[in-house]
This record gives structure tokens, sequence and C-alpha cells, in this order.
């Protein structure tokens, strides 16, 4: 009977998180959407105590108490800029709790064979075949090794986001190679265990899948980091799907195909946006070139605050292209409350925010909101892309590889065909920039050099700052 | 050395090559300036003001070309002026070299440097002592006032109690700087207002401020400005034709035109007939900046303002800047002590003339006794060459069609192949695994299915608290360690509620984190 009930229930869930994640179509629907997650998950838990997880529920209840404690303070206090880094960590959670889970499978078989397993889930495997008790093995096996991989994968990228690993792209010798030793030893890994069922190939190969993850992943460039954090999004997906299987549990399979395609889709949107192919991303670095690259000619002419000011009192539409260093400056709230001016003195202000800008698919957007920018004046690129010409200033902040013309003109550049932001055709284009060097990619940016162009050195924020007295 | 201005002898010349203003900034040079009395007088500027700023006031010109080293004036010496010059002087003004040849000549024998404000080389750096640019910045703007004074209409339109008045239409010909000057004032006014020129990449500059281009339907190698250093070139007679007979098309329409096409070193062609005067509505005006070269309207007379027997009116003034003498004689003041700031890169007053440096060797035409007309060509090219532009060919609606139709094909094909491959995989696995795997697995592939179709409509700008959702829902897994977390083995309990532990956080952070940024997108 409670059985039943549980089912029942996970189905309501399951509908729940559909809707929950078709809702984030807009952004009105998204704030209803949000509480269908919180509710089926709620029902999910809820049901799972009540009907196969119900032994030692007080204990259940008192750990998800000081979890969601934890989480609750957490999420209070991050700020918005240091979202990815959040995202990124909680990834390792769910992959680390993956693995736990997929080693009690394996436990728990170990001793339902012994006859002595107790438990709901012990119920369930004694009711197994033998060929049934094999898919479960591979089941929980890749479970496992999804979940190493997410693991120390989403660790290290959060390092990277967080600044606390170098961002560059770094291999150990053998690169690739490693990688794929790795793998293949751990494909044998599953043979092995498929044979006898000991618990040493399943060790060695969750030894195998941590350095995976964390080679991948170290392997892979801070620009490329918005793809890195949805695929493995998308991995702790497949984990939880896989461990699904191994439980027999539909619900986990639902929820990880869910957010496992979630991710997948994201990451390809990602990739599309900076033509690349998805394996070139997780391979890590840029393909290689097919000749030097363009020659730029003239210099880079410095603007200060008073001019920049000047130009903005007297244009009538402005775009403003914010990148990650804005995020780093948190230079958003300045942005806004130049634009609130800006608009107060009835110029037509706009946002453009390219598909990879920031380190998170979707990061600029999060970081205007938290600063009450309001959303129907930030356009994505392909909506904004063609009233360049029309436009008097374009203000770029902090982004640098979006808005570079090389991706057009020169054929040989390593971001060749890539979208960007053609932000050069505007009247007059201000780049407020730390220094002279080059961005994450370490490609020189023609834009710089341009006759319109004028580069507003300086931290984002004080440059921004020192330019709202100046705005009528 | 000392700085010194005379008065303009040229007949009706109002302005004067120092202002008060340009004084002190060249005092601040090191250089000591005088003038001839009453030199600034017509351009609105007193002795007095010229006192005050520390300008010495000279009784006669003669007396001023005795005292100065380095002569500043507007327009090219008469050959009086030429005669006071020696040696050791240097002459500033306008020059016009390829027409005054034997006043260069006289000027060589003289020994005398000149440099020739009307040859400064059109580039980047030179600009600010472009003084052509800013007098025929001048003349635009003074062609469309003088034109208002001669329109009996409103430039903007209105609907007034007393009727409706419709706005005035002006063509500005040639788009240079006097022609975009026009524009910008034609357009600030109220007029409709057309432009052409015969660069078609200046179409872009012309709607920037705010004129529509005329176009030519014509198929010809397209002048390059660039090769000619931002000038016009002439055109070839087909060319003509057609323009021509826009320009006839356009006539009956238009209520005030004005003409500004020049090529260097030539007559102004010859662009608004007299028919297309006569297809003109009475009371129309006709401004012809042109008209010292001999004007591009036929009924164009130098320095008059004649009346054609339709009602026509055709200003062929030739002194626009001199008669906004106070803002002309500002600009190209201001022009002359940027070239004397170029001259003088030490600041103490004396001149170094460096016949290496592209602006200064362009400009000078006479230096040591030596003729140095023409200069060698720039060594910094004016402007960039232009790309030729890519043509996109226009596709016909039948074309468009048919690639409508084989997208939708090939999309067709992919779709099929891709549910036929999945279909039979899914049959592949169901040959081999349990019924009961098979039974999760309908559901997982369901799922994966359900999963695509949802997200790719998620808005862009959702990205992230799709992320941070889907991050909180795959804590799910919560489930699996909840199952397990009452089994009888130590190890397992453990690790279980490590599990749950973690899943917890990754619950409520993960929904906290979404809420609190979905709360912040705001409508305006």
């Amino acid at each position: 009977m409670e059985f039943g009930f549980t089912t029942a229930a996970y189905v309501v869930a399951a509908v729940l998180f559909i809707l929950s994640l078709g809702g984030l179509s807009g952004q009105e629907s998204a704030k209803r959407a949000v509480w269908y997650g919180i509710v089926g998950m709620a029902l999910a838990v809820f049901a799972t105590l009540v009907g196969p997880g119900s032994g030692l529920w007080l204990l259940s209840l008192i750990l998800i108490a000081a979890g969601g404690i934890i989480g609750f303070v957490v999420a209070k206090r991050v700020q918005m800029t240091e979202m990815p880094q959040l995202v990124a960590a909680m990834h390792s959670l769910v992959g680390l709790a993956a693995v736990f889970v997929g080693f009690n499978a394996h436990i728990t078989m170990g001793a339902v064979a012994g006859g002595h397993g107790e438990g709901a889930f012990a119920d369930l495997i004694a009711h197994k075949t033998s060929v049934e008790l094999n898919i479960l093995r591979v089941e929980l096996f890749l479970g496992i090794f999804i979940g190493a991989v997410t693991f120390t994968g989403s660790v290290i990228a959060y390092g990277k986001l967080a600044g606390k690993v170098t961002s560059q792209a770094k291999k150990l010798p053998g690169g690739h190679i490693l990688n794929a030793g790795a793998a293949i030893i751990s494909v044998l890994c599953l043979f092995w265990y498929f044979g006898t069922g000991g618990f040493f190939p399943l060790f060695v190969m969750t030894l195998l899948a941590l350095f995976i993850g964390y080679h991948l992943i170290m392997g892979i460039g801070g620009a490329d980091m918005p793809v890195v954090v949805s695929m493995l999004n998308s991995y702790s997906g497949w984990a939880a799907a896989a461990i699904g299987f191994s439980l027999g549990n539909d619900l986990l399979i639902v929820v990880g195909a869910l957010v496992g395609s979630s991710g997948a889709i994201l990451s390809y949107i990602m990739c599309k946006a900076m033509n690349r192919s998805f394996i070139s991303v997780i391979l890590g670095g840029f393909g290689g070139t097919s000749g030097p690259a363009m020659e730029v000619e003239g210099e880079q002419i410095a603007i200060d605050a008073d001019g920049v000011a000047t130009a903005l009192n007297e244009a009538d539409s402005v775009i403003i292209i914010p990148g990650y260093g804005m995020a780093v400056a948190q230079a958003q709230q300045s942005v806004s409350e130049m634009t609130r001016k800006l608009r107060a003195a009835g110029k037509e202000v706009r946002f453009a925010i390219h598909p990879v800008a920031g380190r998170l698919p979707g990061h600029m957007n999060v970081l205007l909101a938290e600063a009450k920018v309001p959303y129907d004046i930030v356009l994505e690129m392909e909506e904004i892309n063609d009233d360049f010409p029309d436009t008097d200033v374009v203000i770029v902040i902090g982004s640098n590889d979006i808005v570079n013309p090389a991706a057009q003109e020169d054929p040989n550049s390593p971001i060749a065909g890539m979208p960007v932001l053609e932000c050069w055709k505007a009247k007059q284009v201000f780049v407020s920039k730390r220094g002279q060097g080059t961005g994450y990619s370490g490609i020189e940016n023609p834009l710089f050099y341009k006759e319109n162009t004028r580069m507003f050195y300086g931290d984002a924020k004080a440059s921004i700052d020192s330019l709202l007295p100046m705005l009528k | 050395m000392k700085i010194g201005t005379p008065k303009e002898v040229f007949e009706g010349e109002r302005r004067v090559a120092m202002t008060p203003d340009s004084a002190l900034q060249l005092q601040k040079l090191g250089y000591e300036c005088a003038i001839e009395t009453g030199a600034g007088e017509a351009a609105g500027f007193s002795d007095a003001a010229y006192e005050a700023a520390g300008v010495e006031i000279l009784p006669t010109a003669a007396q001023l070309f005795k005292a100065a080293d380095i002569i500043a004036k507007v327009r090219e010496p008469n050959e009086t002026e030429a005669k006071r010059l020696t040696a050791d002087k240097t002459l500033i003004s306008f020059f016009w070299p390829a027409q005054n040849a034997e006043m260069l000549e006289l000027c060589k024998s003289k020994g005398a440097s000149v440099i020739a404000m009307d040859m400064v080389p059109r580039i980047s750096r030179a600009q600010k002592m472009d003084a052509l640019s800013s007098m025929a910045n001048i003349a635009g703007y003074r062609a469309v006032i003088e034109a208002g004074n001669n329109f009996g209409r409103f430039f903007t339109g209105q609907v007034t109690a007393a009727g409706k008045v419709p706005p005035a239409k002006v063509l500005i010909v040639g788009a240079g700087v006097a022609g975009l000057a026009a524009i910008g004032t034609s357009t600030s006014l109220g007029a409709m207002t057309f432009a052409f020129d015969v660069r078609p990449e200046v179409a872009e500059q012309i709607e920037s401020m705010g004129a529509e281009f005329v176009y030519l339907d014509f198929e010809e190698e397209s002048q390059d400005g660039a090769a000619t250093g931002g000038y016009a070139a002439p055109s070839s007679p087909e060319f003509r034709e057609a323009q021509l007979k826009k320009f006839r098309e356009l006539a009956p329409e238009m209520d005030i035109v004005i003409t500004t096409a020049l090529i260097p070193g030539r007559d102004a062609p010859v662009l608004w007939t007299k028919d297309m005067v006569e297809m003109m509505k009475p009371g129309s005006v006709v401004v012809d900046l042109a008209a010292e070269k001999g004007g591009n309207c036929e009924l164009t007379e130098k320095d008059q303002r004649v009346v054609s027997d339709n009602g026509v009116v055709i200003i062929g003034y030739t002194d626009f800047p001199s008669r906004m003498a106070t803002q002309a004689s500002t600009l190209y003041s201001t022009n002359i002590r940027h070239m004397m700031t170029d001259l003088t890169p030490e600041k103490d007053g004396q001149p170094n003339h460096n016949m290496e440096d592209d602006v200064i060797r362009g400009a000078t035409v006479t230096h040591e006794g030596e003729i140095t007309f023409p200069p060698p060509p720039p060594k910094v090219k004016a402007i960039a060459a232009q790309k030729p532009k890519e043509k996109t060919p226009e596709l016909t609606p039948e074309e468009k069609r048919a690639a409508e139709v084989a997208a939708f094909k090939k999309e067709t094909k992919t779709q099929v192949t891709l549910l036929a491959v999945g279909g039979l995989l899914l049959l592949a696995v169901g040959l081999v695994a349990p019924a009961s795997f098979m039974q999760h697995f309908i559901v997982f592939v369901l799922s994966v299915f359900i999963g695509f179709q949802v997200i790719w409509n998620v808005s862009h700008s959702l990205h992230t608290p799709l992320m941070a959702v889907t991050n909180a829902i795959s804590s799910i897994i919560i489930l699996g360690a909840l199952m397990q977390i009452g089994s009888g083995s130590f190890l397992v309990i453990l690790l279980a509620a490590l599990s749950v532990f973690m899943a917890g956080i990754n619950i409520f952070g993960g929904f906290l984190v979404t809420r609190r940024m979905l709360a912040m997108f705001q409508k305006s």
C-alpha cells in the first residue's frame, strides 16, 4: 500500500519537475516554476521517507535539516558574482553523493548474496535474477564512474572559477593519452567487476575516474568555463540516472535524464555560440591555426572620464556590452546607476549580451538583474547585432573576445568564425579595461586599435563611478 | 620671434588670421604677437581686445611686415605684400600655389618661406590645421542660412491653426565637409534633406547626418575616395548622364538646392543645368558653393545673386566664410595656432622648419630660396583603402522557396534517420535486456526526450537559473541514499548518511539561490 502511494507521489513529482524546467521559458513563469520544483522535491523526499526509506527516518530528517541549514546560509550569503563557483561546488556534492550511493549498492549486493541484507533496497535486490544482477552491476559501475568524474571535475572547476587554481589550460605530460589510458583501464575494470563482482576493480575504477575528472578539467582554459559548468551539470544528471537504474527508482531516472539532457543542450548552445565543436572544448585548448594572425595596425588611444561623459551626454542611443570584467570588478550596480541616469535623460540604453559572456551561461543577465536593470532592455546577440550601425556610443565593460572583429576579418585567428557582437560598427566605442593586456584567450583584439575606439583604462567600477557625477 | 598679422587687403575680406584668444596661445609657445591696427575690426575684434591680450598694435602694414618674422594672414598675398617679404621671413596663409605660379616665383626670389594653409595634407594628424575643412564647414552652414534668407517659406513642416505648411525639400550635391555641414544645418532646421555624392562610401556619412542618400542606379566601378585623399575625381560621361537624369527627376520637387561639387585642380563640373533650373518652382533657391571655380549651376554668376526667368534665386557668393567673419576668424586662427605648435616643438618661440615632417613638408611651398611645390606624396596614406563590399545576391522568391523546401526536406531526413537509428537501438537493447530493465529504460528514454523538448524553450537570459534549478533537482539522488540508510551495515549507513547530508545542502542551496536570482528579474 505504502509503495503504491510512493509511486503515485513520484509521478506527481516527475510532472512537477518537468513543469519546473518548462516554466523557465519566461521570466514571469519562472518565478512560479521554482515553486513547482520545490514542491516536487518535498513530495519526493516525503514519499520516500514514509515508503521505502522509512528506516532510520529520524536520522535522515536531522541530516536533511542540517544540510538544509548550511545550504540556506550559503545561498543567502553568496554574491551574485560568485554564482559560477557556487554552482560548480554544488555539482561536486551531487557527484560525491552518487559515488557513495553506488558504493552502498555494491555493499548491499554483497550483503544480500551473503544472506544477511536488510532494508528496502536489500529486499529489492533479493528478488533479482542473475541477469538482472549483472545489469545492476553495470549500472552502478557507470553511476560511480560518472559521479567520480563529476566530483573531481567540479572541484577543479570551482577552484578555477574562484581563482584558487590557475585558470590556464594545464596538462600533465602525456595529455589526452593519459585520459584515454585511464578510460580504457576503467572499461577493463568493468569487465573484471562484471566477472567477479569484487570490490577491488570498483575501487581502481573510482580512483581512475577521479583522476580523469581532475585532469580533464585542468586541461580546459578559463574562457571555456561556461561550457564546462553546463557539461558537469549534465554529468551529474547522468550519474543520478545511472544510480536510478541500479536502485530501480523511476523518479531518479526521470530527473537524472532531465538534468542530463538539459546540461547537454546548454553545452551545445554555448559551443555553437563560440563556433567550436564540443569535442575541441572538452579536449581543451584552441584548434591549430593555419597561418600567422593578421597584423594589428594603429595604436590604442586612451580617453579620460570627461571625454566619455561628454560623448554619453551627446548620444541618443547607447549600447552597453558587459563581460566577465564587470563581474570581477563588481561594477554591475554602478552600471545600473549609469543606465538609470542615461534613461532618465531620455536616451535609449540597451545591453547586448553575448551567449558566452561571463563564466556561466546567462551570467551577465543574472548580474544585471541583481543590479535592477530591467530585463526588457537586456538583449541577446542576434536581437541587437543589426542595431550597432545606428548606435551613437557603445561601452564595452570588461569583455574582449566576444567583441573581437578578428573573428570575422581574420581567417587565421583562433576564434575565426565565432559569432561576435559587431560593436565596431557603432559611431563610437569606449572600452573599459584594466590595462593593455589581451583577453582570456590571449588573442590580440583589433577593436582596440580601431579609429572609433577609445580605451578607458582602469578598474571597471571605479571608471563607471567616475562617470556618474558628470552625466546630466 | 614675432608673429604679425596685417589687415586683409582683399576687397570685402573681413576675416583676420589672429584673434586675441589665439594670440594668448601663441604667446605660450614663446612668440610675441603684433597686429596692424583695425585688422580685426570687421571680424568683431577691437584693437583694445588685442592690446588686452598682450598684442602689439602697429599703425601700418609696412611697419608690421618690417617688425614681424612670421606673417600670418588669410588671403594669398598681393604683389605689394609679397615684395615686403625678405629671406628671413615666413608667410603663412592660403596660397593656392597651383593657380598662383607667378606669386610663387616672386616669393621664391625674395627667399621667404611660405606655408600654404591650403596645402596641409589630409591625414588624421593634420586635421587640427586643416583650414580648408574649417572654412568649408562654415560655408556649408552659411549656404543653408543664405538659402533660408532667400526662401519664402519655413524649412520645417508645421500644422498650425492657420493651415498646414509642408516641409522644405533640400538637395545637397556633393557631401564633402561643406556638404555634410549643410546637411546637418538643413536637417536641424527641419527640412527634408536629400544628398548626392559620386563616392558611394559617403552614403553612410550622409545618412548619419540625417539626410537621405540619393542612389544612382548605375553599374560602374565605383570611385574610391581613398585613392585621391578623400576628394572626388572626375566621372565617366555615362555616369554623368545617369547623374543628370536623376537630378532632372528631382528638380521639380526640390525647393532648395545647394551644390558643393569640386574636383581638386579643375573647373567645377556643371551638374545643375539651365533646364533643371527651369523645372524648379518659382521662389526656389540654388546656392552654388562652387561659384569660385565657375559654378556647378549653369546660371551661376560669381559673387552675384541672380534671379532666373521663372523666379528661381541663384546665389553665387564666394565669400561665405568671410560673411561669418567672427566664427571663421576663430577657427582659422586656431588652425594657424596648431600649425605654429607643430612648427615649434620646443615651445621656445623659435620655429623649427622640419622638412622631414609630412605635414610641414606638404604645406611648405617655398623654402630657403627653392620652390618646394608640389610636395612628394605623404608617407602616411590619408584614408585606409575601402574594402570591396561583399555582395550578397538577392534571392528570387523561387530560389527562396526552393531553399526552404530543401531545408525542410533535409530536416525531415535527419529527423527520420535519428528516429530510425534510435528505434533500432532500443529494439536491440530490448532483445537482450530483461523486461524489468526495459521498463526503466523506456522511462529513461522518454525523460531524455522530454528534457530535450523542454530545454530548447528556455530563454537565454534564464540559463543561469536553469543551471541552478537543475543542480537543485539533481540532488534527487537523496532518494537513493534514503532508501539505503535503513540498511544493516554500519558502513552503508555512514555513506548513505553523508550522501543525505550533502544532498540536503544542495536541495536548499540550489532552490534558494534560484529563487533569489529570479526575484531579481524585473520589467522596466
